[in-house]
């Protein structure tokens, strides 16, 4: 049986209905058209379908939707500003060569969004711990890395 | 995947009582980082899931003369606590490498520990620092060491009424040091192939090893302590010949299989090179008091 839920979603609160047995990777995409978020191994794995919950890098599709209720949930649609200028850390990744097929990029980035809010000048190796929970299948890591380092190195 | 119900009671009484009423139709789920793939894998199919999410205090780390981490404590809060940190940092440690940051972010320390798998992360930790498991039914409350804990491949010793509310650690005897060694395929996201906890606690004068817990995880049906190697050590200075006879012992204490991560005989081979590593990288540790 359907069940309501409210959630915050790209700083839009929104209520829906849905089956209790999705999770919020499949509400996302299916449901809402969110499309941006891309399912990977659906294990946890590869990371392909990060998403920040209440500002933490989650895997979507191990997230049960009905843990969604009462959360705050930014996902890669939510990054640019309402006039559609692109977010520091996107502009980024586009400047060093950083998207190459773009199936992990909403994720890598996403983990990116997590740490620099955090940290907001990580050395490398805390890059490469905030990254290694997302597998690029074009292999390129160096990239990524870069663009992430790259963020906030004028401010 | 088959559909199921979601439960989310708000006290522990309720989910009890969820649990009583379900039987075998009901799975508890924490993280869910485990349960979830596990029923898309159809390893499991309830017809509920009683999340413990929604239960105030079960995601706290409390001291009243003994530590206690709530089962539903992520390991990102364990890996960054301060108290943790400092007081079991071999917990922390493993903590610190398990998964990524998004499933540290979500998975539980309570949710490792009932998978029960035997090469889980935190086990062989918890279990040289001797924890003991706190479970909770309604007929009440009890406590068993977490070597009781741990039955079997995915088994536990839960009863199937009780629910895991928390982990009890009582703190380590002074000048104790210790080490988390993972041995796994890659770096980072990937299951143990042989993982081991050292928790040695040594005479300041002279350097004896007064104490030793050595715990080891993925060599065995469970995670298991070494005791016949902790007994080597215990009386000794630990020179080069002690920690080989300790590395030897281990070896024999395992009784791993083979399995797509590792032979049996490598397992075994490494299980006694991590506890060698482990005795070694505690005695440079010497001056940080765990």
């Amino acid at each position: 049986m359907k069940q309501t839920i409210r959630f915050k979603l790209n700083g839009d609160p929104i209520q829906i209905e849905v089956e209790p047995h999705l999770t919020l990777l499949e509400v996302l995409r299916n449901e809402l058209e969110l499309t941006g978020t891309k399912e990977g191994c659906g294990m946890g794995e590869c990371g392909a379908c990060t998403v920040l919950i209440n500002g933490r890098a989650v895997n979507s599709c191990l997230f049960p939707i009905m843990e969604t209720d009462g959360k705050n949930v930014i996902t890669i649609e939510g990054l640019a500003d309402v006039d559609g200028n692109l977010h520091p850390i996107q502009r980024s990744f586009i400047e060093n060569g950083a998207v190459q097929c773009g199936f992990c990029t909403s994720g890598m980035i996403l983990s990116a969004k997590a740490l620099l809010d955090e940290n907001p000048k990580p050395t490398e190796e805390e890059i490469r711990t905030a990254i290694s929970g997302n597998l690029c299948r074009c292999t390129g890591y160096l990239q990524i890395i870069e663009a992430i380092k790259e963020v906030n190195k004028n401010s | 995947m088959k559909k199921f119900d979601y439960l989310k009671p708000n006290t522990l009484e309720e989910a009890l009582s969820l649990l009583n009423q379900y039987g075998d139709r009901a799975k508890m789920i924490a993280g869910g980082t485990d349960a979830i793939v596990m029923n898309r894998q159809k390893k499991i199919s309830p017809d509920v899931f009683i999340s413990l999410r929604g239960i105030p205090g079960l995601d706290q780390i409390e001291f009243n003369g003994i530590f206690k981490i709530g089962a539903l404590v992520t390991h990102r809060t364990i890996e960054q606590s301060e108290l943790i940190r400092k007081r079991f940092p071999i917990l922390a440690g493993a903590s610190s490498v398990l998964g990524s940051v998004q499933v540290r972010n979500v998975a539980t320390i309570g949710g490792n520990l009932c998978t029960a798998s035997p090469s889980a992360e935190t086990s062989p930790s918890l279990l040289v620092y001797e924890a003991e498991a706190h479970l909770v039914s309604q007929n009440g409350e009890r406590r068993l060491s977490l070597e009781s804990f741990f039955v079997g491949p995915g088994e536990n010793a839960l009863d199937k009424k009780e629910i895991l509310k928390g982990i009890l650690l009582p703190s380590p005897p002074p000048n104790s040091v210790g080490a988390y060694l993972k041995l796994g395929r890659r770096k980072s996201v990937d299951l143990s192939v042989v993982n081991v906890a050292v928790l040695l606690t040594l005479d300041p004068k002279t350097g004896i090893c007064e104490r030793a817990r050595i715990a080891l995880g993925a060599v065995a049906p469970t995670p298991l302590r070494a005791k016949e190697t902790e007994k080597i050590l215990e009386g000794n200075l630990l020179d080069d010949g002690i920690i080989r006879k300790a590395g030897d012992c281990a070896k024999q204490e395992c009784s791993p299989i083979t399995d797509i991560r590792g032979s049996a005989e490598y397992r075994r081979e490494m299980a006694g090179v991590l506890v060698e590593k482990g005795i070694r990288q505690s005695l440079v540790n010497h001056s940080r008091i765990v």
